[in-house]
């Protein structure tokens, strides 16, 4: 029998992707994956994984990025994973079961027994507390936020955690944070050090299938069995090797000559897909990265005056052919966005949306009603266009969005930087006119997205507003969303904020896209759930 | 005696060089947009305060003068400093890299300046011979094809197609090989990289070699030679090859240096650990001891060898080297 992933080959994957964005088709594929994945799991071998970068710090209670949680996740386990066709999207991890209190000023979660860490001494309620108050709340990227009004933990008995926050917080969030923000370290080994420098960030010590073997730098970052791991019969491989690939090209022949199995996060760029998806032995494989979806946006400075009059802003939105960016950038790896939620998030997304549709005549009328008439050259105004330099498709969209401007009547002169040069430029010299970003959408608009719109933030937050977009109403409505208890009325403001950005234009979605993954047919289970790249691979196999 | 009057006199030199490349380093670096806090925060996001708090912790609070003087007053303790990049000491993720590149770069020009070398005499033999037309053609379509694509193109070939060789890496990983196996494993793992690095260079090499001999063969000591009735092999090898080879030990020198930047793209083409790849990932992160550490020990190799090409150069020409009290 075909397994999944070998159906999914890369010439079907545009319409497999499209079919599988429906909370239906995910629910039947669930079910066509039992079924293709009946056989028994055969125990045993060494998992190669190509790896583009290496990060310092893999503590994912410290980082949350996908870049740490791509090793990390296989070490060190969140209180919940992202799964399909479960009623909140969720699966247990080091937690249970897990409720909110009506008032949002507690959260109850009831922890996994007889699970102990990688050095052998018990996990309890004690190390979720302590992550989560010395940790999360005050160290992680992202934790910052969400955690900011948590006050204390109670630890009522070794596996009962009482979160208390001193302001009311919706559960909801919590809820949707939980498989990226609540990666659960041990008390012991961090409890009275300096904690962003204890060594066990760099190997690190957790419950997971895998534990830390060890690393060399460059080179490899090598995972052993957890033999004493708390889920009965996993994990299945021996051992996972993360392999340091830096060179893309490089990447793709490693995995055409066999000496890697698996390059996630489209490391194979998109171009090299049709060949690699059609050699012997490997599968391309799109399924698995839903809950990790990347946005592409045109971010706008509205200092510009020309960029402060909404008409203008709606001409640029005008001026993108989405489905030929989908097509032609993303060669059908993506979908047209029309909000600044992702499509296939079914729990926020807003029905009904009237969004901007490809119109140049539109956006030429929007313009001259502006005020801003074509010169003699035919263009109306210039501004400087900074594409991110964080993927392929961000630097070519840059080089379409030129030739879209310049049909409107507006020159753009691209500005190229690498990473660092382009964060300072655009979020914190705000040095820019129109800039393209990818910001990553998390499972829920206040984690991610709000973030783009809210006003009065210091300069010097990356992937943020830093365009000078200003609006009581929108700041009053993201304020009141954050605070909402009843979720039905919280999804309901985001539905609002959804239709508000696009009536103020403080940035343009275009397109929004999950990742790739080349993978050998020998290796099973490689799209179980919507994390999949970043969850503990503990049922991941390699076929004889 | 000669070559250590030549040694102490290169390395008295050395010190403004090193001090030249150190400050304009660290400001060329500083010059570019953007710190290690703006590279770290691309991966992970962050608010206002933990960027603050970042920059304190890894002193980037401080003006660049501060820094520089800072880093200065440890590199005359021999102490490079702390890469905030890799949250280790310099010495020590320079030091686990310099191996390798070293390895890669000897094999590299020992392969380029030998086969290069003998190549040419080959060709120079019987000028305009089918032998050194094929050469010198093959020479130049070699040295018209950039590194990295030519590494692309073996890794297809040997690595893909044929199987034959690994596709990358410095060894096995975690092979458990010891000894002579692990030598040979590292040796397989070499043939590729150190192709993709030292063909073009043997190219040159050949081309320069061949042009030198024909040049030699004409001067009247050759001449000279033949007509005492020297065997023609003996006028070949160590009158005319021993006079051609002299530009090519200058080259030699020069070529440490280009070779060390080249090796930049290969060792990322075949995922090699080593100091060009350290240095692309130090500038990308912001990372201004390491880049200056990789500088420093880069800017040591390349006077090392230069230092050693002057010695092989006294030994090859004893005119070189004499000075003007000894040569009047």
């Amino acid at each position: 029998m075909k397994t999944l992933h070998e159906i999914v080959k890369s010439h079907d994957a545009i319409h497999r992707r499209t079919l599988l964005s429906s909370a239906a088709a995910l629910a039947a594929s669930a079910v066509v994956g039992q079924a293709a994945f009946a056989q028994t799991p055969r125990r045993g071998g060494r998992l190669v994984v190509a790896a583009d970068s290496e990060p310092r710090n893999i503590n994912p209670a410290i980082v949350a990025s996908n870049g740490v949680f791509h090793v990390s996740s296989k070490i060190v386990e969140p209180l919940a994973e992202a799964a399909f066709g479960t009623p909140d999207g969720l699966a247990p991890r080091l937690a249970l079961s897990w409720a909110g209190s009506a008032d949002g000023l507690s959260a109850t979660f009831r922890l996994r027994p007889n699970v102990t860490w990688h050095d052998g001494k018990p996990f309890t309620s004690a190390d979720v507390a302590f992550s989560a108050l010395e940790i999360w709340k005050k160290l992680q990227n992202l934790g910052r936020v969400v955690f900011k009004d948590l006050a204390a933990v109670d630890t009522p008995d070794l596996l009962t955690a009482v979160f208390r926050f001193s302001r009311p917080t919706p559960f909801q969030l919590i809820r949707n944070a939980l498989p990226a923000l609540t990666a659960v370290v041990p008390k012991h080994v961090y409890e009275g050090t300096d904690i962003g420098a204890n060594r066990a960030n760099a190997a690190p010590v957790g419950t997971g299938p895998f534990r830390f073997a060890e690393t060399k730098p460059g080179e490899y970052t090598r995972l052993v069995r957890n033999p004493a791991y708390w889920a009965a019969g996993q994990p299945h491989l021996d051992e996972i090797v993360f392999r340091v690939l830096p060179d893309r090209a490089a990447a793709a022949g490693a995995l055409e000559a066999g000496e890697v199995h698996l390059a996630a996060f489209s490391q194979v760029p998109l171009a090299d897909l049709p060949r690699i998806g059609s050699v012997r032995g490997l599968s391309v494989v799109t399924k698995g990265y839903e809950a990790l979806t990347y946005q592409l946006i045109v971010e706008i400075n509205h200092r510009r005056p020309e960029l402060a009059d909404v008409r203008v802003r709606r001409a640029i939105a005008h001026a993108i052919d989405r489905d030929f960016v989908v097509k032609t950038v993303f060669l059908g790896y993506a979908t047209a966005s029309d909000s600044p939620v992702p499509k296939y998030d079914g729990q926020f997304h807003a029905p009904g949306l009237n969004a901007p549709g490809f119109d140049v005549a539109r956006a030429n009328a929007l313009l001259d009603e502006a005020g801003y008439r074509r010169a003699a050259g035919g263009t109306r105004f210039k501004l400087r266009l900074l594409p991110a330099p964080f993927f392929n498709e961000t630097r070519q969209f840059g080089a379409y969005l030129r030739q879209a401007l310049a049909a409107i009547g507006i020159e753009a002169e691209l500005v190229n930087n690498d990473a660092a040069a382009h964060l300072k430029a655009v979020y914190t010299d705000h040095a820019f006119d129109l800039s393209v970003g990818s910001p990553v959408y998390r499972g829920d608009p206040a984690i991610s997205t709000t973030i783009l719109a809210q006003g009065g933030l210091p300069a010097g937050v990356p992937f943020a507003n830093q365009g000078g977009y200003q609006s009581a109403e929108m700041d009053a409505l993201i304020a009141r969303a954050a605070g909402m208890l009843d979720e039905k009325a919280r999804t309901g403001l985001y539905h609002e904020f959804q239709r508000k950005v696009l009536a103020d234009v403080p940035f343009v979605n275009v397109a929004e896209w999950g990742f790739t993954s080349v993978a050998s047919s020998r290796l099973r289970n490689v799209d179980t759930n919507p994390r999949w790249a970043v969850s503990n691979w503990a049922d991941v196999w390699l076929d004889a | 005696m000669r070559g250590a009057r030549l040694v102490s006199r290169r390395l008295l030199g050395v010190v403004p060089v090193l001090a030249i490349v150190i400050v304009g380093t660290f400001f060329l670096l500083e010059a570019s947009s953007g710190d290690a806090v703006d590279a770290y925060l691309v991966s992970t996001g962050g608010d206002r305060g933990l960027a603050d708090q970042l920059r304190r912790d890894w002193g980037l609070d401080r003006s660049a003068w501060a820094r520089l003087a800072l880093f200065v007053s440890s590199l005359a303790r021999f102490d490079l400093g702390w890469s905030v990049a890799f949250s280790r000491p310099v010495v020590e993720v320079v030091l686990e890299r310099l191996p390798n590149t070293l390895l890669l770069m000897g094999t590299a020009i020992a392969l380029a300046f030998g086969a290069g070398s003998i190549l040419g005499i080959v060709a120079a033999n019987r000028p305009g011979s089918a032998v050194d037309r094929a050469l010198s053609l093959g020479s130049l379509a070699i040295y018209a094809i950039p590194g990295f694509w030519l590494g692309l193109v073996l890794i297809v070939v040997f690595a893909v197609q044929l199987r034959l060789l690994p596709s990358g890496g410095i060894e096995t990983i975690a092979s458990g090989k010891q000894g002579l196996e692990r030598a040979g494993d590292i040796a397989r793992h070499l043939v590729l990289p150190v192709a993709a690095l030292g063909m073009v260079y043997l190219a040159l090499y050949l081309r320069m070699m061949r042009a030198g001999m024909i040049e030699t063969w004409r001067h009247d000591f050759v001449r000279a030679a033949l007509a005492r009735g020297l065997p023609r092999r003996q006028v070949v090898w160590r009158h005319i090859a021993r006079n051609a080879l002299l530009p090519l030990v200058t080259m030699l020198g020069l070529q440490a240096a280009s070779m060390l930047g080249g090796s930049v793209v290969i060792e990322s083409v075949f995922a090699v650990p080593g100091l060009g790849r350290l240095a692309h990932e130090a500038v990308a992160q912001r990372d201004t001891p390491l880049l200056l550490g990789v500088i420093l020990v880069g800017a040591v190799v390349v006077i090392a060898a230069n230092l050693a090409v002057d010695l092989l150069y006294a030994w090859l020409d004893p005119r070189v080297g004499a000075g003007p009290e000894t040569a009047a």
